[in-house]
């Protein structure tokens, strides 16, 4: 783990940590990784790793940062926005001097700008909003409590909510649902069944896969030979 | 349509439940879910709608989710056949 100067989206810097693999001797990280969001990135950080420690064996220096809010991070999660995340990793791909990112699922969302890269299996700002309202709704619905999405959003644009146990700000409900990854002519998108099983972010207990690890960080480390090469 | 969504249903559940291999390929129509598998608890079924709405390009609106949606695999097969041809 190593800090770095994280900045800030009303100018200034925070430390945030990130985890940084490489192989002996690399200057500095090549490949920055922008980790899923929520309680996927729970659920994909050991496979996150894994792709890492491959990538690093194979040459390839990656820095995996945290996300303002997330994990390590000492701010607090009710500030940031979408956008807070997005100056969070264009700062972290030029302090470690990256030249190309890979963003895993919702992470995509968070994508630097200008930095080519790779999307593995992205996901819609509003297909996650959905899914945490629907939990949140459900378990209301088990205390005999009845809440409605629109009614839930319609309260979180204005006064921020708690869904999945993750408090998050009336400017982040009012921009999350309305974003998609953008692509680019520089940016691929890796679907999951290049990796050969399930997503596994889906299940509840996530064990691990190496096969897929294997897939994900070959699809990788072809791809950034053959743009080296071109 | 039916035996493409049938087919597809069966591959959501056994991966977003993490079924065993040929688990699903053996649910009838009579084969309980919510309250049958235990793997299917409230968290598990966000996260199982959620994915029948992308992959099979639906809308589960809050009021289609009762306790009847999830009763058995033929009532939520019956749900998703509807949605699909209505769409």
């Amino acid at each position: 783990m190593t800090q770095w100067p994280c900045p800030l989206p009303g100018g200034g810097m925070a430390d945030e940590w990130a985890l940084v693999e490489k192989p002996e001797g690399a200057p500095s990280a090549r490949l920055l990784i922008v980790p899923a969001l929520f309680d996927e990135a729970n659920k994909l950080r050991r496979f996150t790793i894994e792709v890492m420690r491959r990538l690093a064996a194979s040459g390839i220096a990656c820095v995996l940062p945290d996300l303002p809010g997330f994990n390590e991070s000492i701010l607090p999660l009710a500030a940031q926005t979408p956008g807070d995340w997005q100056i969070a990793m264009e700062g972290a791909a030029r302090h470690f001097g990256c030249s190309h990112v890979l963003t895993i699922r919702g992470g995509a969302l968070a994508s630097p700008r200008e930095v080519p890269g790779w999307h593995y299996a992205p996901v819609a700002g509003a297909s996650q909003m959905r899914q945490m309202l629907r939990a949140r709704i459900l378990a209301a619905r088990e205390a005999g409590r009845s809440e409605t999405q629109d009614s839930l959003l319609e309260h979180g644009r204005t006064h921020g909510l708690e869904l999945a146990g993750y408090r998050l700000g009336a400017d982040f409900i009012a921009e999350f649902g309305g974003m998609v990854a953008q692509g680019g002519p520089d940016v691929q998108v890796i679907t999951q069944d290049l990796l050969g099983g399930p997503g596994l972010w889906l299940r509840p207990e996530p064990g691990e896969d190496s096969g897929q690890a294997d897939a994900l960080a070959a699809v990788i480390a072809v791809g950034l030979a053959q743009r080296e090469a071109a | 349509m039916q035996n493409d969504t049938d087919h597809l249903l069966r591959a959501i559940l056994s991966d977003v439940l993490g079924l065993k291999p040929g688990q699903a390929d053996t649910f009838t129509a009579q084969t309980g879910l919510f309250g049958h598998l235990p793997e299917l608890d409230s968290m598990a079924v966000a996260g199982l709608l959620t994915e029948i709405e992308d992959r099979l390009d639906i809308i589960v609106e809050d009021e289609d989710v009762d306790g009847d949606l999830l009763a058995d695999y033929g009532s939520l097969l019956n749900f998703v056949l509807a949605r699909r041809g209505a769409a």
